[in-house]
């Protein structure tokens, strides 16, 4: 029993480090605060949906509430509200940690393929199945 | 019966379900024993440090600015926080990197001064100045995604290598060979 409640206590203990690797400043002022002017929230907020949290890199940083992420927010909003256009905030983070950070999709060199696949496989398609489309007579009728 | 009709060229076609899927499996089983890297390395190294003045973390040191990077000296950006357990890690070897004379810098990351000088008096100070970064202006500015980080930036404010992580005993060496690059500009 005592070997069981140590073993608990080792393991509670294992799972508080990641708690302790918090922050204990408050959310920079704009993290959790919308702008004053609805149409420029609006911008900032379709922005931050398209723009990857870099510690949770499944989310967007609209979504996680990783500090960064909120700090992210804050830089987002802080620049918006300066009138920068959201483009250029996008371009502004894609310059620092490359397109990784951006999921908007941008035909390059690199991704055209991932655009011309469905093309290509449908094209494909109607190759193999061409002869399917076409109504053959019944053996014997002229 | 028509089986028997089919031409029997096409046997192998039967095995094809089973390729993809063996494909299919060997991909996932690669994913899964070798997980691909998910560091986000900085499209900075190369470029400019951004201009920035941050104020003095604790009280024995000073705060930190882009111009202190313009010296003629090669000096190292260290990413850190005092509520980062890594951080802790790579102490010793921040302090053999100092040691051997290699000017560094701490920009602290979302933390109090009280808790930045319980953690230096606990794992030693080897920073020439430590500035103090509450909203991660100076992180997201050079491509920085977590802590800790370290940059090499040379003379001129110019980013030249990128560590992601904590500097183990092995990296030591290859900091201080990217600290004698730095001495030669781009």
């Amino acid at each position: 029993m005592t070997r069981a409640l140590a073993l608990l206590a080792l393991i509670a203990a294992m799972l508080a480090v990641p708690v302790a690797a918090q922050d204990q400043l408050p959310p920079a002022p704009y993290a959790y605060r919308q702008l004053e002017d609805p149409a420029q929230e609006q911008k900032a907020q379709d922005l931050m949906e398209t723009l990857r949290c870099l510690k949770c890199q499944s989310q967007s940083i609209a979504d996680s509430d990783a500090s960064m992420a909120g700090d992210m927010r804050n830089q987002v909003r802080l620049r918006i509200k300066a009138g920068e256009e959201p483009e250029a905030i996008r371009a502004w983070l894609v310059e620092r940690y490359g397109e990784y950070v951006s999921y908007k999709p941008e035909l390059t060199t690199l991704t055209w393929p991932l655009f011309a696949a469905p093309l290509v496989l449908l094209l494909l398609a109607l190759l193999l199945l061409r002869k399917r489309f076409i109504r053959r007579l019944p053996e014997g009728e002229e | 019966m028509s089986g028997t009709e089919k031409k029997p060229g096409k046997r192998w076609a039967i095995w094809l379900p089973l390729v993809l899927f063996g494909v299919f499996f060997v991909l996932v089983m690669n994913g899964l024993v070798r997980p691909a890297n998910r560091d986000i390395e900085s499209a900075m190294v190369g470029k400019m440090l951004p201009e920035f003045t941050l104020p003095a973390g604790v009280d024995e040191r000073p705060g930190l600015a882009t111009d202190d990077f313009r010296q003629g000296e090669v000096r190292l950006l260290n990413v850190f926080a005092s509520w980062c357990v890594p951080c802790a890690a790579e102490a010793p070897q921040l302090d053999e990197l100092a040691r051997a004379g290699v000017p560094i810098d701490g920009v602290a990351i979302r933390d109090r001064t009280q808790d930045i000088a319980r953690f230096l008096a606990r794992y030693g100070n080897p920073f020439a100045t430590i500035g103090k970064d509450d909203i991660s202006e100076v992180q997201l500015g050079i491509g920085s995604s977590g802590v800790p980080e370290t940059f090499v930036i040379d003379g001129t404010g110019t980013i030249r290598y990128q560590h992601i992580g904590p500097i183990m005993e092995r990296d030591v060496q290859i900091i201080l060979s990217e600290v004698k690059k730095a001495q030669t500009p781009l």
